[in-house]
């Protein structure tokens, strides 16, 4: 049997990681990806505590954070999607200027 | 050790089954479609002058495809390239992993399941494993680096993704009749009768869930009336920078989707295995008759039942294919969403309103 | 068997992330990201989910990473976006990650670890998980629902092109 702290370890470095690759990256997409990343990171870590503790509540809220998840990319791309209709880019640096 | 020994064992068996019987489709669907359009077809393919209806032709494909040059266009981003018609062949052939073939069988006091991967979420499985299946598409579309490969490709995955929602939606209806994700089970479940004669299959308990199974699960395959990624014939689709084996691969995995689909429209909606009135023992009739059979020649039928009912929806896709045109893009579009989708949400909304009565 | 199968899962995971990372096509950092999607697909069957891996390989490789590299392709930008390169934030970002790996590693490390109930092992049925989640999380079900409604017919009205423009 695994024990279940290999499994946390694993979720706290891709949660770290997914917090590098959004400082590192300057667009707005891989961003988002990044974001996709700490969510999956917390996923794994009530995944580790519903087999640890016998919480099965646990899998239920990872049901609900993969739900939100989709809402979350589907309405974000499409503010992607505006954003560079409009700018003709997706850099962050030129998100500066209030007005669209 | 013998557990490991037995699945690999089941696992070679699957897959030849299915890779003979997609060689032996494409043979099918030629000879079907010289029917169709009154000609005689593929039938000059032969060993020593030997040539029974031209049924070596699969074989002389397939020598064909293999030495064809292997041609990776310089523009092409290459690793992607190549990766992308494996993929799609990868997602497909392991799907056949959740199939049940037949009723459990016993050798030297151990069980024995005709499943190679029997988890309590093989439907599931099987979904996922075709959702994956839009990378293939995806991947040779892009890294192709030809715009109307391009565009094939985006036709495609938006397609697949829209058709996806109905087949799940679907199947809702059915997984709440058969309360069970479980392949085998569903299976299991349809062996019992209705009324006390009638066989309790799904196409008798979801018509409705059926017929939209039957049209999302064409759309996935994605041929003729749905064929608008590919378009062999006008237009572009998203495999027209490959040759050879790797085209081989992609038309081999269309095939083999065919089979697959046939595969889960039998084992959801026409019994699987099941074999009407036949339980373990042997015949036993409503109207009060009998008939012994021995274990084997009841797994024997089984098996075969499962058979017949995949060849038979492999030639209604084929029929299909040869008969219908194609769909415009918004008609498509159309089609799932605004009439799939709707009905499928009707289906589940029905079932539970009987299954409550 | 299976701490090798961790392993190796693990491994993949870590390292498609960091390909991400590294990678500067927008299309290549997506790709990566399916790969490690479906790693975590795979360990979560190993912590006795296999409805959430499921679930996790349907919806995550199989639909919104589709939905990435749709927008990714509709945009396709001719050449990448390389990483952030002033020196400032770079030296700022290693320091408050180090600082958060630190602080949550420790924080794993000092909780006391948990035996495993011998009834979880055999993982879990999604029978049990629908039950959960139509008789307890009844509400947080049927608000996710408006919530997916909401977005989908957001993400329509914002992207749709207004006729008069």
């Amino acid at each position: 049997m695994i024990p279940a702290s290999y499994f946390f370890l694993l979720s706290v470095v891709l949660f770290v990681l997914g917090i590098i690759a959004f400082f590192l990256k300057r667009d707005l997409i891989t961003q988002l990806m990044a974001v996709e990343i700490m969510l999956n990171a917390a996923n794994l870590a009530f995944l580790a505590l519903a087999k640890s503790s016998n919480f099965l509540d646990a899998q239920v809220i990872v049901f609900f954070i993969i739900t939100v998840a989709a809402a979350e990319a589907a309405i974000g791309l499409a503010i992607v999607m505006l954003i560079f209709r409009q700018k003709k880019s997706i850099k962050t640096e030129d998100m500066r200027s209030m007005k669209g | 050790m013998t557990d490991i020994g037995i699945l690999l064992i089941k696992i070679v068996l699957a897959l030849v089954w299915f890779l003979v019987l997609t060689l032996y489709l494409t043979w099918a669907e030629r000879k079907e479609s010289a029917v169709i359009q009154d000609r005689i077809g593929a039938n000059r393919a032969s060993i020593f002058g030997i040539r029974i209806l031209g049924l070596f032709q699969p074989f002389a494909d397939a020598i064909k495809m293999i030495f064809k040059e292997d041609f990776v266009p310089v523009f092409s981003r290459k690793f992607l390239h190549t990766l992308a018609p494996f993929l799609s062949f990868f997602f497909v052939a392991i799907t056949i992993a959740a199939i049940p073939f037949g009723d459990d069988i016993r050798i030297a006091g151990k069980t024995i399941s005709l499943q190679i991967f029997d988890a309590n979420i093989g439907l599931l499985f099987v979904l996922a494993m075709l959702s994956l299946g839009i990378y293939g598409i995806i991947l040779s579309g892009w890294a192709s680096n030809n715009r109307f490969a391009l565009l094939g490709s985006i036709r495609g995955a938006a397609q697949l993704i829209s058709y996806e929602v109905a087949l799940g939606l679907s199947l809702v209806g059915l997984i709440m009749v058969y309360p069970s994700l479980r392949l085998s089970e569903i299976v299991r479940a349809q062996g019992s009768l209705l009324l006390g004669f009638f066989p309790a299959w799904g196409v008798f308990l979801q018509p409705l869930g059926f017929i939209i199974f039957l049209f999302a699960a064409l759309a996935e395959t994605k041929r003729v009336p749905f064929d608008l990624p590919e378009g062999e014939s006008e237009i572009i689709g998203f495999f027209a920078e490959y040759g050879g084996l790797k085209w081989g691969l992609f038309m081999m995995t269309d095939f083999m989707e065919i089979i697959i689909v046939s595969a889960l429209l039998t084992t959801l909606f026409f019994g699987g295995w099941q074999v009407p009135w036949l339980s373990t023992a042997g015949f036993e009739f409503p109207w009060g008759w009998k008939w012994h059979l021995g274990p084997w020649l009841v797994t024997a039928l089984e098996v075969a039942a499962f058979n017949i009912k995949v060849f038979i929806f492999c030639w209604l896709q084929i029929l299909i294919r040869w008969t219908y045109p194609r769909l415009r893009y918004d008609q498509l579009m159309d089609l799932g969403w605004k009439l799939l989708v709707p009905l499928s949400l009707l289906n589940i909304l029905g079932t539970a309103i009987v299954m409550s009565l | 068997m299976m701490i090798l199968l961790f392993f190796v899962l693990s491994v993949i995971c870590v390292g498609s992330v960091l390909g991400m990372i590294i990678s500067k096509n927008q299309a290549y950092s997506a790709l990566f990201l399916v790969l490690a999607f479906s790693c975590l697909g795979g360990l979560f069957g190993m912590l006795g989910a296999p409805f959430m891996a499921v679930v996790q390989i349907i919806i995550y490789a199989g639909a919104i990473m589709v939905l990435f590299i749709f927008v990714i392709m509709m945009i396709n930008l001719r050449k990448g976006i390389s990483p952030e390169r002033k020196k400032w934030t770079l030296a700022v970002s290693a320091v408050i990650s180090v600082v958060l790996l630190a602080e949550l590693v420790f924080a794993v490390l000092g909780t006391p670890p948990m035996p495993y109930t011998a009834a979880f092992s055999s993982g879990t049925s999604p029978t049990d998980i629908g039950r959960l989640l139509f008789t307890k999380y009844l509400y947080p079900f049927e608000i996710t629902s408006v919530l997916i409604i909401a977005a989908l017919v957001g993400a329509i009205v914002l992207v749709k092109k207004r006729e008069k423009e």
